[in-house]
């Protein structure tokens, strides 16, 4: 199958790679897929909770390119936005940036629902009601 | 210069060999002749040149040259060694013996006798890949009329004990099938001391052409005969109708010769190669070779590098060809089916390489190969959460995971 040339970037240069401190308190993690499916995705966001803006996302993926490239995507789109804009991120958009292919449209959802769940983890943490719909792929 | 990609998928298709090409090519083009012609020059030329190549197949396998029925490729010649004899056989019995790890051209024909009402056991396999005799022993019945176990396995090059299934089968008076794709032109393969009835075969697993292959058909001790599945002009015996593809099957025939005379130094040298290979690799922590290490192909070994996906290792690997064990182009993302036979977790399935070497494989191109994959698998683990959680300790297989 080709890769599209985002996804290609996204996986030979991924940006933010890497862990941040889960048991602080502002860090939100999501932990999604599983690895007999050939895709997990970890992705943690870092709040400022003053302003309620992303102030650092990072992940990691075991699965193919293009979760990989979705994974890297979505901490990009994170950083800078409020939890509330990084929830409206829709997995079509992912899809649309990347040129993925419709066997490939999972990777986005995986996307999706880790940023979901991260945000979700950040809520529950800060004692905030768990989403409605953070489990609603699955 | 190293070329790049380098080609190391030769379980799925060889390069041909430019000496087979040559042989070949004056069939292509000046002695065009249809062998079946009998009243003039051009078809006795055509009827020669496919009369010396059954002679250089026989060679090689060590049969009678009118034991070679000339077929498009392996698929065909399973297809017709299974349906043929059950249709021939249909009198003595309905029931088919395989195993699971078979190739989908004998799993799939299996599975349409099954539909014709015949009866099929999947024998299963153990964690090397082999099947157990007794298992073999305790399924035959009065209506097994056929025993069809491939030679060598196209994922892994686990060699099944060949004639030991054939000696069983015969016991209780089954035929004895093999798929032998990966096997034929790569190790010794001897009918008559491996007691093999019928086996199908094809050129360009073995730097032969595509669109050729053969299915052996022993003529005594059993007299073997299979009904044809394509009804025409009455070629092969009357078991294969079709105008015979004379180049290809020149090239068949000049492959299986240069298999004969070259096969001991093909074998040390690539046998050599593949230890290499797999020696480096495995000094990457959590990496395992799937299938017997033992009973196995001189050019193959699937390794799988845990906790990095099939798919993005092919990724990360593109200045090599090779095979995952993933199949991760699908909704349903099932991970290989003869791994998943030898007992194999799905996500180690899913984590695994083919690497198959060929005649044409260079020590250079290995070096390169070990580096890259080397490289790749680092990088990916550095990017898996699952690597990160096995190195802190964490027990995956204790992990509630959200399937998705």
């Amino acid at each position: 199958m080709a890769y599209s040339d985002k996804v290609i970037d996204h996986y030979s240069n991924p940006r933010n790679v890497g862990s941040l401190d889960k048991s602080k308190k502002n860090v939100g993690t999501g932990l999604v897929g599983a690895p007999e499916c050939g895709d997990v995705m970890r992705l943690q966001i870092e709040v400022d909770e003053t302003t309620n803006t992303i102030t650092d996302a990072k992940f990691k993926t075991f699965g193919c390119g293009s979760a990989i490239a979705s994974s890297s995507l979505a901490t990009e789109w994170l950083k800078g936005k409020t939890v509330d804009e990084a929830l409206a991120i829709d997995n079509m958009e992912i899809v649309e940036e990347l040129a993925l292919p419709p066997v490939k449209i999972h990777c986005s959802v995986l996307a999706e629902d880790a940023i979901k769940s991260a945000i979700n983890d950040y809520r529950v943490k800060n004692g905030l009601p768990a989403l409605e719909e953070a489990k609603s792929h699955h | 210069m190293l070329k790049l990609p380098i080609y190391l998928d030769n379980n799925a298709t060889t390069p041909l060999d430019p000496r087979v090409l040559e042989a070949m090519m004056p069939y292509l083009t000046e002695v065009f002749g249809n062998a079946a012609s009998r009243n003039h020059p051009f078809g006795w030329a055509a009827e020669e040149a496919v009369d010396y190549a059954r002679d250089q197949i026989a060679a090689l396998i060590n049969c009678d040259a009118k034991e070679i029925i000339f077929t498009s490729g392996a698929t065909e010649s399973d297809n017709l060694g299974i349906k043929g004899v059950f249709e021939m056989y249909s009198q003595k019995g309905n029931h088919i013996i395989t195993a699971t790890t078979e190739h989908k051209a004998v799993l799939d024909t299996c599975k349409h006798i099954e539909k014709l009402g015949g009866r099929v056991t999947y024998l299963p396999v153990n964690s090397e890949g082999l099947i157990s005799l007794e298992d073999l022993e305790a399924a035959m019945t009065p209506q097994t009329i056929l025993v069809t176990i491939m030679y060598g396995n196209n994922e892994t090059g686990t060699i099944q004990p060949i004639r030991e299934i054939a000696a069983i089968a015969h016991k209780h008076g089954a035929l004895f099938m093999t798929d032998g794709t990966q096997a034929v032109g790569k190790i010794p393969v001897d009918v008559v001391a491996d007691g093999i009835d019928l086996m199908a075969f094809t050129a360009h697993k073995m730097y032969g052409p595509k669109g050729v292959g053969a299915l052996y058909v022993r003529r005594k001790n059993p007299r073997v005969k299979v009904t044809a599945q394509m009804d025409g002009g009455g070629h092969e015996r009357g078991m294969r109708s079709g105008t015979l593809n004379v180049p290809g099957i020149v090239g068949l025939g000049k492959a299986c010769e240069l298999a004969r005379l070259e096969m001991a130094a093909d074998t040390a040298r690539l046998s050599a190669m593949r230890d290499r290979l797999e020696r480096e690799l495995l000094t990457l922590e959590e990496s395992y070779v799937n299938g017997s290490r033992e009973h196995r192909l001189p050019h193959v070994t699937n390794i799988s590098f845990k906790y990095v996906e099939g798919e993005g290792l092919m990724m990360g690997v593109k200045d090599l060809a090779v095979s995952s064990g993933s199949a991760c182009t699908s909704a349903s993302l099932e991970p290989s089916y003869v791994l998943k036979a030898l007992g194999l977790s799905d996500d180690l399935a899913h984590s695994s390489l083919r690497f198959g070497l060929s005649r044409f494989t260079t020590d250079e191109q290995i070096d390169y190969a070990i580096n890259h994959v080397k490289e790749a698998v680092t990088k990916l683990r550095e990017m898996s959460p699952l690597w990160e959680m096995f190195k802190e300790g964490i027990d995956l297989s204790k992990i509630e995971w959200a399937e998705h």
